[in-house]
């Protein structure tokens, strides 16, 4: 089955600095883990986004114009920060590969692909 | 199955309510593991069903549970003939072809199972077991919502029908319909398999909590007797037998042992809990001789063999301090000191309120009234709860302040709907004198 994983974390947390061996281990940890994926044949696809500050909402309606305004989605503490896309064979498996990803504090929503149009 | 036999004050009921309740929880169980929860639910259902028509034509068969597996069994391997789906497994192509030929219910063979290894054996004890916990740990997934936990568990592991769950906890019929059609979808699409978990503790802690639950919700039975439904499940007896199933699968899990030893101690004294009017009778003024003494032995031997294993736990303390009421011939004999020891290593233990309160009032019955209120007032998270002011008035009629117990009880009032619970409040708040 593949799941979901969909990162929410306060994007005010502290993260180190880029240069600063602080930040070299975190993505070390990253690294090790997006391996760790690899490795046991759940990788599908992964990403981290850029802040919400970056982020545009296109507001569609039928047979009107969309509106497009400056983003988030939703204005709340946690914002969506990255996703991973994996292969489980159930739930209970998927939640175990979501609890290893590397992040201090976060909110890991885990839902079940209905369909991806390029799966094998 | 090792366990304990406890008292049912209702009258048995009817040959296919004992097969559903007894029996097609371990048939579920059994066909979970190879067709899914969702078909082998309803195959269970519909072999139920057909129970139903036939067997006031035909006959209450010989062997109730074998004629279930065989129904339910083949009414799952019809449906999946059924669906155009292609199969997940092989196996299950392989065991489906090989059991075409064997559509007779024949009691001998009616609990074999084809493994796919090309020979028929049957499923010994062991195996049952392993598919009913598994289920029993399924229905309280962490992924599903308490309220499912609750209606899952009394549906796929106790076999109430939809109708008497939705009485028993006075919830709507489709509200609760809907429930369960939205679990099993959720158990399908997101994958949530029939498996022990990792984290086998903290499920089973879930487990106790919603048996726990139910226990409550039949022992202080918002409605009673008297309320105009039909009969309601005994909900306190069947979270009874359900816990002492889970003590039968998990044998070495203390806290098991020590709610249902919890339970029982209840359970002897629920005939006495209301008076004939329905009206509450509090513990130091019960009839003791009515209390069911078979009943009290089986909580100290079940709570005996919880404690021996040495794995503390909130339930078993809980259990050894209802032991104490329990074995106490009079009230005037209760050990109260050694009651709030036990309460006050539970508060340390959980940190709960609740549990606060209840050892605010031991240390009132131990040490007087003036105690038990100064540690009332340490309580934070309570001031909805009408059993924190109910308890304050009760110490302060005690203590011989009589105004502020009537406005205690007055605050009670507003905080509980419980008919038996607001005539004691009434009484109290027009006469508060002890």
């Amino acid at each position: 089955m593949e799941y979901m994983i969909l990162i929410h974390s306060d994007e005010s947390d502290e993260m180190p600095s880029p240069g600063t061996p602080e930040f070299d281990a975190m993505m070390g940890e990253w690294a090790a883990y997006n391996q760790r994926l690899i490795d046991g044949g759940h990788w599908v696809a992964g990403a981290s986004l850029q802040p919400t500050v970056t982020a545009t909402v296109v507001r569609t309606q039928p047979g009107a114009a969309s509106t497009i305004t400056d983003g988030p989605f939703i204005e709340s503490k946690e914002q969506l920060g990255g996703f991973y896309l994996v292969t489980a064979d159930d739930l209970d498996q998927a939640i175990e590969l979501a609890e290893g990803i590397p992040v201090p504090g976060a909110s890991l929503e885990v839902r079940p692909v209905a369909f991806r149009p390029d799966a094998d | 199955m090792p366990g304990v036999a406890y008292r049912r004050s209702l009258v048995s009921p009817d040959p296919l309510t004992r097969l559903a309740r007894e029996d097609s929880g371990r048939v579920l169980a059994l066909l979970a593991r190879r067709f899914g929860v969702g078909p082998a639910e309803e195959a269970v259902q519909d072999a139920l069903a057909e129970a139903a028509r036939v067997w006031p034509e035909r006959g209450v068969p010989m062997n109730p549970p074998a004629w279930l597996m065989t129904v339910a069994k083949r009414k799952a391997i019809d449906r999946l003939r059924r669906e155009a789906s292609a199969r997940r497994r092989t196996r299950d192509a392989a065991f489906d072809s090989q059991v075409a030929g064997s559509d007779t219910a024949d009691a001998a063979d009616a609990w074999a199972v084809d493994d796919g290894d090309g020979d028929t054996m049957t499923v010994d004890e062991q195996h049952i077991s392993d598919d009913q916990l598994r289920l029993m740990l399924l229905c309280c997934h962490p992924a599903l919502d308490r309220d499912t936990q609750v209606a899952l568990t009394l549906r796929l592991v106790g076999g109430l029908t939809t109708p008497e769950i939705a009485a028993a906890f006075l919830v709507a019929e489709a509200t609760l319909a809907q429930r369960i059609v939205r679990a099993k979808r959720k158990i399908r699409d997101a994958g949530i398999p029939l498996s022990i978990p990792a984290d086998l503790d903290g499920r089973l802690d879930s487990l106790l909590s919603v048996l726990y639950l139910v226990f409550n919700e039949g022992y202080l039975s918002r409605g009673g007797a008297s309320d105009g439904a039909a009969v309601r499940v005994d909900l306190a007896d069947e979270a009874i037998r359900l816990t002492a199933l889970v003590a039968a699968l998990v044998p070495d899990h203390a806290e098991t042992d020590g709610l249902l030893a919890l339970e029982l101690f209840h359970r002897a004294r629920s005939h006495t809990r209301l008076d004939d009017a329905g009206d509450l009778v509090l513990l130091e003024r019960q009839d003791r001789s009515q209390w069911d003494g078979a009943v009290i032995r089986d909580g100290n031997a079940v709570l005996a063999r919880a404690l021996r294993r040495m794995q503390p736990g909130p339930y078993q303390l809980q259990a050894v301090i209802a032991s104490h009421h329990a074995n106490a011939r009079a009230a005037a004999d209760t050990d109260w000191p050694a009651i709030t020891v036990l309460y006050a290593q539970l508060v340390a233990m959980t940190g709960s309120p609740v549990i606060r309160l209840n050892h605010a009032i031991s240390v009132a019955m131990a040490d007087g009234p003036l105690a038990g209120l100064a540690l009332l007032n340490d309580i934070g998270g309570l001031d909805s709860y009408h059993l924190l002011h109910a308890t304050r008035g009760e110490l302060l009629a005690r203590a011989g302040d009589i105004a502020g117990a009537r406005a205690e009880f007055e605050r009670a009032l507003r905080f509980t709907d419980n008919p038996a619970e607001r005539r004691h409040l009434e009484r109290r708040r027009l006469d508060p004198t002890v």
